[in-house]
């Protein structure tokens, strides 16, 4: 491949994913207001467009036209410097994720992803932690105590979480012997997920997947009932609504982390043995990932919806004296499947 | 310390969360699929029941008379002084009649006391609870608007010969 080619591919790869997250987010927030409503017994929004469908454009443009606040008491440069980084992170991360195999077209080979690097992980593993100073930039630079506690929260707990979750993810690098996204996946074939693997390590990583994106049952740091919203208590406008999208994507995100690390990325077991044609077996691949995506994110919205929120010290000695002994009990164990399998 | 005994200790399947997890996140599924309680309502309109106090209506006889004999009770209880009777004579059977009678929407409280102290069943609280105007003089509701034929308001006369 020649450089122009590479060059003209990578960005049109670029600009599907960043469509397609963007359009995804929009979408999510009107399940997210679906499901809930569906779970108590409402309809949901049903307004806008058949079923509501535009809803989401609907808030978008609402949002547009608030006024932008900056209260008096903030550091207005990191007041702003926080939802940029913010959504930077929530759409970087997405690079190193693939979402299909290997495809020939027009005569090219092109991975279906991004950037293939073969640290892969890595990246991500860094990306998200730089997504703690968001949340903690928007707290301390807002002048409120609510946002003050809310940043100072998210930041205690994400930090907590970020080490059951690398321990999680040692244990699938053990068996992938590689960083780079596809060799994990690849290491998947057939049925060797390691969701069936290593079920603990599966669980560790989805908990602390939760607690990584703030969502329910661990959203202390915009727990509503008591600190207001949290870090983006003196948002407005397009700002708040980089965070509100931030949010989102970093879900779409862990989806994709969870699919790929653990519920074999693009494969489907066992395809090899229905003898289609090479292009309906990728395109199935790729629709693959995006319904395991689906799913996990059905999931997230549905968690949301049945159970309460964690208190303070319970969340914290969840996240000490519960997922990081499990985390390490599950890496022994990947290491001791990985000493008998070879 | 002694371990504090609960009135009802958990077991251990309960202590590790995930199952009693797996139990409430069924119960929000089949909740999914149960019928809806919402009402669209611009398009299906809530009927209340004979209970219900809406808007006060001045009762209209089958012969498209008003009962209203212009007493002034209604107006002398009401709470919020939101009724003006003024009365005059008539030949008719009943000899008194309201010339004019208003009530001030913005000063209702539908309190149903003008109802009650009513002695001829004149004014009665309808179902009608969709009460909108866009400035203060239309929420003042004459006679043109109060007068509502009996056949309307029979299940509310009914209720209060019942129960009141």
């Amino acid at each position: 491949m020649e450089i122009w080619q590479l060059v003209v591919v990578t960005l049109v790869k670029i600009i599907l994913i960043v469509n397609i997250i963007l359009l995804t987010v929009s979408y999510l927030v009107y399940f997210e207001r679906k499901i809930s409503a569906w779970v108590q017994n409402r309809l949901g929004p049903n307004r806008v467009g058949p079923a509501g469908i535009f809803q989401p454009f609907a808030d978008v443009f609402k949002l547009f036209l608030k006024e932008d606040i900056v209260p008096k008491a903030a550091i207005k440069s990191i007041h702003t410097l926080a939802p940029i980084l913010a959504l930077f992170v929530a759409f970087s991360t997405y690079a190193v994720i693939p979402f299909g195999p290997e495809v020939t077209l027009f005569g090219l080979q092109i991975p279906l992803v991004v950037a293939d690097v073969n640290m892969g992980i890595l990246i991500v593993l860094a990306l998200t932690s730089i997504g703690v100073y968001a949340l903690t930039f928007s707290g301390w630079s807002s002048g409120s105590k609510y946002s003050l506690l809310g940043g100072v929260r998210s930041s205690a707990q994400m930090i907590s979480y970020e080490i059951s979750m690398g321990f999680s993810i040692a244990g699938v690098l053990l068996f992938a012997e590689s960083l780079r996204p596809i060799e994990i996946v690849n290491s998947q074939s057939g049925l060797m997920w390691n969701a069936f693997i290593q079920p603990i390590g599966f669980i560790t990583f989805l908990v602390s997947a939760f607690a990584e994106t703030n969502r329910l049952p661990f959203d202390l740091p915009e727990a509503e009932p008591e600190l207001v919203g949290g870090y983006h208590t003196e948002y407005s406008s397009m700002k708040f609504a980089a965070f509100f999208l931030a949010e989102y994507a970093n879900m779409i995100i862990s989806s994709g982390l969870i699919v790929t690390l653990y519920l074999g990325g693009w494969h489907i077991p066992y395809i090899e043995y229905l003898g289609l044609p090479e292009g309906w077996v990728a395109l199935l691949q790729v629709a693959a990932f995006f319904i395991k995506v689906g799913a996990l994110l059905f999931f997230f919205i549905w968690v949301r919806w049945s159970i309460p929120r964690f208190r303070y010290d319970q969340l914290m000695n969840l996240g000490w004296k519960v997922m990081f002994p499990l985390a390490l009990i599950n890496l022994v164990w990947a290491a001791v499947l990985v000493m008998i399998l070879n | 310390m002694a371990e504090k005994k609960r009135y009802k200790d958990l077991t251990f399947f309960q202590k590790i969360y995930i199952p009693e997890i797996a139990k409430g996140l069924a119960l929000t599924l089949k909740t999914m699929f149960q019928p809806k309680f919402t009402m669209e309502y611009p398009e299906v309109k809530f009927v209340p029941p004979s209970s219900y106090r809406g808007r006060p209506v001045l009762v209209q006889d089958a012969n498209s008379e008003e009962r209203c004999v212009a007493c002034g009770l209604c107006s002398r209880v009401c709470p919020a002084l939101a009724i003006e009777v003024q009365a005059a004579e008539t030949e008719r059977e009943k000899e008194r009649y309201p010339v004019k009678f208003e009530i001030n929407m913005l000063r209702c409280i539908f309190c149903g006391f003008c109802e009650e102290v009513c002695p001829e069943e004149a004014i009665v609280m309808s179902k009608d609870y969709e009460l909108t105007f866009s400035n203060r003089e239309d929420a003042i509701y004459g006679k043109d608007k109060l007068l509502v034929p009996v056949s309307e308001l029979q299940d509310r006369i009914d209720f209060l010969r019942k129960f009141k």
